[in-house]
């Protein structure tokens, strides 16, 4: 069916900006057909709005995005065919019954009656609505809601699946349901690209997970390769007042503080002999303290170390920017 | 790389599902209507209370101040000379409706849904604009019927009916499209269903509910020459067998003009709107 040797989605210098506002700055990002790539990112970090331009649902300003070998801006009916978006907010007919939503979603689709019906009855086994199928929405649970928003969009079978944030805000087995729902797409060779801001979800889901911070692409690899960026777990010690942890931090020099919380992240792999060093040297100078707990390196660690860095460096940046931009305004 | 075009079949055969999705659209559209009828109750109540109040209450005394009327019947004079007036303001309030159920498309996220599948906003609009008229023309065929239960009386042949029902029908389509637009403008659903509020007033300063001559001259001037005047007085004409002159023109020129700015305004808005 399709080029092999070409990726499922291939963009490159994707650039977007909303009034002054840059959104996307030169996103560069590849996902071979038939694997899972997690973008993961704060709030604001621009994951919606590439999962939107690669959905055809807002136009770039600038560099070139192509999905299933067809380019978003130019061929966007091609584009069109092949893909399915579940956005964050499950884009559902909240008047009509579930099946009835599969039901006008296989219409749209051009299915035709009989396989329409037959495609709407799989789907309702599938995702576990068969029960209530005839029932109106309103009866649903959030968890509900979500899966009959995927059903809806996997009618047509898309070759490519954007999911939006798809657990946010659902309880701990529904996200489990939905993580089994996207193993099962994959295994049928569905590529997927998903957002996130959950670690555990990049770590569960994806074959890739790449990393936007500030409309940036500041991390791409495996899972493995992302924790391998960051060497070890860190220790946090919690002080009962600041004098407590202006002394620790004194004491510690290779630490991190963290003053709303009185804490202080010393790095470490909280190893017995790291930990006695630690409390030995609070110890001697009568240094206080309320807790202390002991953290092993995993994504979260990866993210905070890479975001926190390019929050300072972004910072500066504007800072430097903000001159000459100021002097341009008066100019026009 | 042949192959590649290969997967672009769906494209040729587009145009053709055009009128398949509106079909689809329209079936939504009145299920919507047949499973939730509390909003479409609601667009016939307001005028229905508005007739018997304005008839009942200050009928008598309303009908004995239009010209050439005996002061004894104007009960009787001012329910034929409202009735226009109350089907029209059924219409414009019937706008209410479609700019909430576009507004709630937009705010759930399936008017995106729509786009990402490759459904022509035509297909998507005229799905509401022709739903939305269906529903304005039954709200005024019931709100006609409680006017003939309390005695209002036209007196127009079947030629007149069958030009009256097709000025309704046009009407109606002309404020839908209104109505859609506004409720794509609305950021909510609240701000939607208010906007088309500002349409119901049109009828009211227009010469539905009392003769444009008994207002001050700077009302006169815009009741004149605002689109309701036409409507209502082609309406008159039609079925009461007033004097028409040049309304029944004016009135088709309105309704053309309406639809228009309303299927220009939505269209420009599809697209930047439907992504929240």
């Amino acid at each position: 069916m399709t080029d092999m040797t070409r990726p499922a989605i291939d963009v490159q210098g994707l650039r977007k900006a909303y009034g002054g506002k840059t959104v996307l700055d030169q996103v560069d990002l590849s996902v071979e057909a038939g694997t899972v790539t997690a973008l993961l990112g704060p709030n604001g970090a621009g994951k919606t709005t590439t999962v939107h331009i690669l959905s055809t649902l807002v136009r770039p300003d600038g560099g070139t995005a192509v999905v299933n070998g067809c380019d978003v801006v130019r061929d966007h009916d091609g584009v069109r065919a092949a893909i399915g978006l579940t956005g964050q907010f499950s884009a559902v007919d909240g008047l009509l019954t579930g099946e009835e939503n599969l039901r006008l979603m296989a219409r749209l689709r051009h299915l035709g009656p009989k396989r329409g019906a037959q495609r709407v009855a799989e789907l309702l086994e599938q995702f576990d609505l068969v029960e209530s199928a005839r029932k109106p929405l309103a009866t649903y649970s959030g968890g509900m809601r979500r899966r009959l928003d995927l059903a809806m969009t996997l009618v047509a079978a898309p070759r490519v699946l954007f999911l939006d944030e798809p657990t946010s805000g659902l309880d701990p087995r529904s996200r489990h349901t939905m993580w089994d729902i996207v193993r099962g797409l994959v295994s049928d060779g569905t590529t997927v690209l998903l957002t996130t801001q959950h670690l555990d979800e990049a770590d569960e889901l994806a074959d890739r997970i790449a990393v936007l911070d500030g409309g940036r692409i500041v991390a791409n690899g495996t899972p493995d390769e992302l924790k391998r960026l960051v060497p070890g777990g860190h220790i946090r010690l919690r002080f009962t007042d600041a004098a407590a942890l202006d002394a620790a931090a004194r004491l510690l020099g290779d630490s991190t503080r963290d003053e709303a919380g009185l804490a202080l992240t010393v790095p470490g792999d909280g190893t017995v002999g790291a930990l006695r060093g630690i409390l030995g040297r609070l110890d001697n100078a009568g240094v206080e303290m309320e807790d202390l707990s002991i953290h092993t390196p995993d994504l979260d660690d990866v993210f905070f170390a890479l975001t926190a860095a390019t929050n300072r460096s972004a910072r500066s940046a504007r800072a430097a920017e903000a001159e000459p931009a100021r002097t341009k305004g008066t100019e026009s | 790389m042949t192959t590649l075009t290969a997967a672009h079949a769906p494209a040729p055969g587009r145009r053709s599902h055009v009128i398949a999705d509106t079909v689809t659209m329209l079936q939504r559209n009145l299920l919507h209507m047949v499973r939730y009828p509390g909003l479409s109750l609601f667009t016939i109540l307001g005028p229905v209370v508005a007739l018997l109040l304005l008839v009942f209450v200050f009928g008598g005394t309303l009908g004995a101040g239009l010209p050439g009327v005996d002061p004894s019947g104007g009960r009787d004079a001012y329910l034929a000379y409202v009735m226009p007036g109350i089907l029209l303001i059924t219409i414009s309030g019937s706008a209410g409706g479609a700019s909430i159920t576009v507004a709630m498309d937009m705010t759930e996220g399936i008017t995106a849904r729509f786009r990402t599948m490759s459904i022509s906003r035509a297909a998507v609009l005229a799905g509401h604009v022709v739903g939305n008229t269906v529903q304005a023309v039954i709200a005024v065929v019931l709100v006609l019927g409680v006017g003939l239960l309390i005695g209002f009386r036209p007196t127009a042949s079947p030629a007149e009916w069958f030009a009256a029902a097709g000025l309704i029908v046009l009407i109606s389509f002309a404020v839908s499209w209104l109505g859609v637009a506004m409720g794509m403008q609305s950021k909510s659903v609240e701000t939607a269903s208010n906007l088309p509020l500002l349409l119901t007033l049109l009828p009211l300063l227009g010469s539905g509910f009392v003769p444009t001559a008994s207002m001050p001259e700077w009302l006169q001037w815009f009741a004149q020459y605002q689109p309701f005047t036409p409507f209502i007085e082609s309406l008159r004409g039609l079925l009461l067998g007033t004097p028409p002159g040049w309304n029944p023109v004016l009135a088709i020129g309105w309704c053309a003009v309406l639809a228009l700015i309303g299927y220009a305004w939505s269209m420009a808005l599809y697209e930047r709107k439907s992504v929240r």
